[in-house]
């Protein structure tokens, strides 16, 4: 047992609902009990879905505990089938469901021969993995069934049109991982679409969020395969390179340096794809811009370079932002990072790299994924730290006392007790972080809005101390001025004179949020007066607020 | 009282699948550890249920709350680990930091499933670490959401002092003759004002309360025994009323609940009755309160409700609403206790006699997704609901209201009927101030 008051990725389930939620017509349903599905409301909030969220519950109630689930489970499959007509039904284990160790399994195989859909068994240990590790999983699971399902049918059906082995004339791309809930994920991916479109490729497919499983077929059309984040989507990455040869990029291309390193990995995967259509030469020629024939390296390599420079001199304000006077003034500031493994890692070597700033401390929750973190911070910053513990974090943030942190909504608060600034860089996160403004943190306008982030915590950082260094906002005349606003004649109440508070009254008015109680204490006193009396009872107090009209 | 058999058949009750959705009960804890002042809970659970209480507590989560998970991991569920022993760990640690006069343990699905002997554990810890340990088993098995505190509750009877022991403590002539006095306990948790503004009103009728269930400190239980008469203040204590018939042998006085002016009033009159007073200035007070809504009442009047059911305080609020004018089409609730509710059952039926307007249909364990279709049908001006549901149906012009801040919002008595319409004419103002950005939007929008 282990005494817990936050933490950081959410339980095993969410990670297979948040996949299967992102796919098209792709229902869910959790072997769970009675409210579980909390997911629901945290999706119909948190991205202000407009849709009905595709899952549900087969409850798990005392009747399913004394005689097992029995018939109810491939009920709801089958009722659900019917009621929506998904395409697939995931059904997804719960710590719950997980205890019980009912033949889960066998329900699928039963359900699925009575309905229309598939039906697949989420593959997810809730005691083993979590959150992040079960999206991982279960995106490569539906993407492995659906590719395996593809293989039979064009085994059994030779005729079928349908080549696995096919690619796409132009050179295109998957991109894997983004989805529902993710941090900036729709902003991200708008993004990524601009850069790669930029740069003459095609997308070909993106999942999970809004495909359909039907697409998956076609994945293997793609040349290769991005994926942008390393928590989830690195599986299927390396499902399909094993099963079908494609190779992909994992560089996350946050900050300029960053992104230009993602962009030249994709120049040279193209080149390699690129020599060896050539050796097989029956294939068709690689083309950049349709029209050329013929593979011009050299072309494929100025055209990338050029973008790269024009984008990071003209586009992006991040690389000029970096040399402004601004930024020098951020120089040596000490900041604290944490977060999930991509953004923090690529926010520690943006602080470090592009804006001179020291990170003393960069560490993630990411406790599966520790030894990729280490080897992408070593050296950007003095302390490491991999823990899932908020109470740590908050630590090590006290004793470094940095000019700001950038971390989660947990940090933000610990900032917030501490009077440091925080910008929020990663999950989990609240409803305002949830943007409807563009605010991508890929490409390069993330590195603008990086650079925004990064610069307005600090500056309201120094607001903060400069004012207080200048003796604060000058109010001392404005309470002074409200007093005698209160006392004036005008208002005929010089209330604090005539009135008198009874215990319990004062007792209730404290009670009584602190942003409100000074209005609450003039209308009460107002209502006193009127009724001339001179004690506030609670009593007057109750009656005052009946009063109250609109 | 009570109600003849061939009046309760006018009631349709209907009971469905029970899939719908609804807060977890162990959610609880947040009102109830701010309730209770010196109070620990100690959620034993897994991650689902901390993910769950970390997301729907929001910014509570921040304050450093007397709340935590016991997390259960893989050791404990294969039984490598002594619960025993972990629990007790973990209590002495909450000890050393906190210093609770109470720690309370959140029994969830979990420690049912694997058969975690809570109850017979606590007793013995209680003794070895000095603090007493109250046992809820709040899970989502057997309760949804508001029930999650009449599980605490009931629990909380068992710890309240003998009324005849407490008296002999500190015993004097004229206490020994107060013993034989009828006195009168309330049951339910209430924000301290709303708690103070329903025992005034009471006093106001020569009432003394002596005392609440929960109190604001666990030390100060109230006292209870056989000349305690009870009442409860929420629709959803039904295991709280019996626990206090069966176990203290105190008198349930069976009432509506004090909800809207009408409940308020009827709440009293109730009260007063079982204490032989009769109610004074009650009905011109009633009305004075009606006034003062008129505003309210004139912008609900004839629109109609459709409550999907989740944290069973539909039937009262059913009722005020249709006393208001509002014409109910269904009212769904996750459990239906027609022998703690009967008085409000009751009010809810002479309601709709007097204001002319049919008998709701009420839904036990509702479908949402047979009930979705039905709202789709009937179309109704305003759905009181979940999160899970409200941004899908405004997305396709059905106006809603998130039912859960009625549990969070300061409802009971008279001072607070304002706070309910409130409430429920939010989303109705909130569509007339946006009346002509509507209709721009429709026409512009996909």
């Amino acid at each position: 047992m282990k005494l817990a008051y936050w933490m950081y990725a959410g339980p095993a389930h969410l990670g297979t609902l948040r996949v299967a939620s992102s796919f098209k017509n792709v229902h869910a349903i959790m072997h769970a009990p009675l409210g579980d599905d909390y997911f629901n409301v945290m999706r119909s909030m948190l991205e202000r879905e407009r849709d009905f969220t595709p899952v549900t519950t087969s409850i798990v109630d005392r009747h399913v505990l004394a005689r097992g689930s029995q018939e109810k489970v491939v009920d709801n499959i089958t009722r659900k089938d019917k009621e929506e007509k998904p395409d697939l039904i995931v059904l997804t284990p719960t710590c719950t469901s997980s205890i019980l160790q009912e033949d889960l399994q066998n329900f699928v195989n039963r359900a699925s021969t009575e309905s229309d859909c598939d039906v697949i068994l989420a593959d997810v240990n809730h005691y083993r993995v979590n959150e992040i590790q079960a999206a991982d999983r279960t995106l490569e699971q539906i993407v492995r069934f659906y590719l395996e399902k593809a293989k039979k049918t064009n085994i059994a059906n030779s005729s079928s049109d349908l080549d696995l082995t096919e690619k796409t004339a132009i050179p295109s791309v998957n991109i894997l991982g983004i989805f529902t809930l993710g941090f900036h994920n729709t902003h991200d991916c708008r993004e990524l679409k601009r850069l790669l479109t930029d740069l003459g490729l095609e997308i070909n497919e993106i999942i999970p969020e809004g495909s359909r499983v039907d697409n998956l077929k076609n994945l293997t059309k793609a040349w290769f395969n991005i994926v942008p984040y390393r928590e989830i989507g690195l599986m299927t990455a390396h499902y399909l390179e094993k099963e079908f040869n494609m190779p992909y990029v994992s560089v996350t291309p946050m900050g300029v340096i960053d992104t230009a390193i993602f962009i030249r990995e994709i120049e040279k995967v193209i080149l390699d794809l690129g020599k060896e259509k050539k050796a097989s030469s029956s294939q068709a020629p690689i083309s950049l811009n349709n029209k050329s024939n013929e593979i011009d390296y050299d072309k494929i390599h100025k055209r990338f370079e050029d973008y790269i420079s024009q984008q990071t001199k003209f586009f992006s304000q991040a690389a000029w932002f970096s040399r402004s006077i601004d930024c020098q003034n951020l120089t040596g500031k000490k900041t604290v990072v944490f977060g999930d493994a991509t953004h923090a890692a690529s926010l520690t070597r943006i602080l470090t790299r592009e804006m001179g700033i020291q990170v003393v401390c960069a560490g993630t929750y990411c406790k599966h994924d520790a030894d990729w973190f280490r080897e992408q911070v070593f050296g950007f910053c003095d302390e490491i730290l991999i823990t899932d513990d908020h109470s740590l974090v908050s630590e090590t943030i006290r004793r470094i006392e940095p000019s700001a942190i950038f971390g989660t909504q947990m940090e933000r608060h610990v900032g917030k007790r501490l009077d440091i600034p925080c910008g929020v860089i990663s999950a989990p996160v609240h409803i305002q972080n949830f943007p409807l403004g563009y605010r991508p943190f890929l490409g390069y306008e993330g590195a603008n809005q990086i650079a925004d982030l990064v610069y307005n915590s600090f500056t309201l950082g120094m607001e903060d101390h400069l004012l207080e260094i200048f003796n604060g906002h000058d109010t001392k005349e404005i309470d002074q001025l409200k007093d005698n606003i209160l006392k004036s004649p005008v208002n005929n109440l010089d209330v604090t004179n005539t009135l008198e508070w009874s215990k319990e009254a004062l007792i209730e008015l404290k009670g009584i949020p602190g942003f409100v109680r000074g209005k609450v204490k003039r209308n009460v006193e107002v209502f006193a007066l009127k009724n001339n009396s001179t004690v506030i009872t609670l009593e007057v107090m109750y009656a005052a607020k009946e009063s109250v009209t609109t | 009282m009570t109600l003849s058999v061939k009046e309760e058949t006018r009631f349709v009750f209907d009971c469905e699948t029970g899939n719908y959705h609804t807060f977890c009960p162990i959610s609880c804890v947040s009102w109830l550890y701010q309730k209770i002042e010196d109070s620990f809970f100690l959620v034993i659970g897994t991650k689902t249920c901390g993910y769950f209480l970390q997301n729907a507590l929001g910014v509570m989560i921040f304050a450093e709350p007397r709340y935590a998970m016991a997390e259960l991991e893989e050791s404990d569920i294969s039984a490598q680990l002594n619960d025993y022993k972990e629990l007790k760990r973990l209590c002495l640690e909450i000890k050393e930091d906190r210093n609770p006069s109470v720690i309370v343990w959140i029994g969830t699905c979990t420690t049912e499933i694997i058969k975690m002997d809570l109850e017979g554990m606590a007793p013995r810890l209680e003794v070895e670490i000095g603090i007493p340990i109250v046992v809820a088993r709040a899970n989502g098995l057997d309760y949804a959401f508001t029930q999650g505190e009449d599980t605490v509750l009931a629990a909380l009877v068992q710890k309240c002092p003998r009324f005849s022991n407490v008296i002999n403590e500190n015993a004097t002539g004229q206490d020994f003759a107060e013993s034989d006095k009828k006195r009168l306990v309330l049951f339910g948790s209430l924000p301290n004002g709303v708690a103070s503004q329903l025992t005034f009103e009471l006093k106001k009728q020569g009432i003394e309360v002596d005392g609440w269930l929960p109190s604001q400190k666990y030390s100060s239980l109230p006292a209870l025994d056989e000349n305690t008469f009870v009442c409860g203040v929420h629709p959803f204590l039904s295991r709280t009323a019996t626990t206090l018939v069966r176990r203290q042998k105190c008198k349930l006085i069976v009432a509506p609940f004090p909800i809207g002016p009408d409940g308020t009033r009827a709440w009293i009159e109730k009260i007063c009755e079982a204490f032989a007073i009769k109610p004074k200035e009650l009905e011109s007070r009633e009305i004075k309160i009606w006034e003062s809504l008129k505003e309210f009442v004139d912008q609900v009047r004839g629109k109609s409700v459709f409550f999907m059911g989740d944290n069973l305080l539909e039937i009262s609020l059913a009722r005020f609403l249709i006393k208001c004018g509002m014409v109910v089409y269904e009212i769904g609730i996750p459990y239906m206790d027609r022998r703690f509710q009967e008085a409000e059952l009751e009010l809810l039926k002479r309601t709709c006699e007097e204001m002319n307007s049919p008998l709701p249909h009420i839904v036990e364990k509702p479908d949402n997704y047979y009930q979705i279709q039905r709202i789709r049908e009937l179309k109704p001006d305003l759905v009181i609901t979940g999160m899970a549901h409200a941004n899908p149906l405004e997305a396709r012009g059905i106006t809603t209201k998130w039912s859960v801040e009625f549990t969070f919002a300061q409802i009971h008595g008279f001072t607070n009927s304002r706070a309910i319409l409130e409430l429920v004419t939010r989303p109705l103002r909130r569509n007339e101030n946006l009346n002509s950005f509507n209709s721009f939007a429709k026409t512009y929008a996909t």
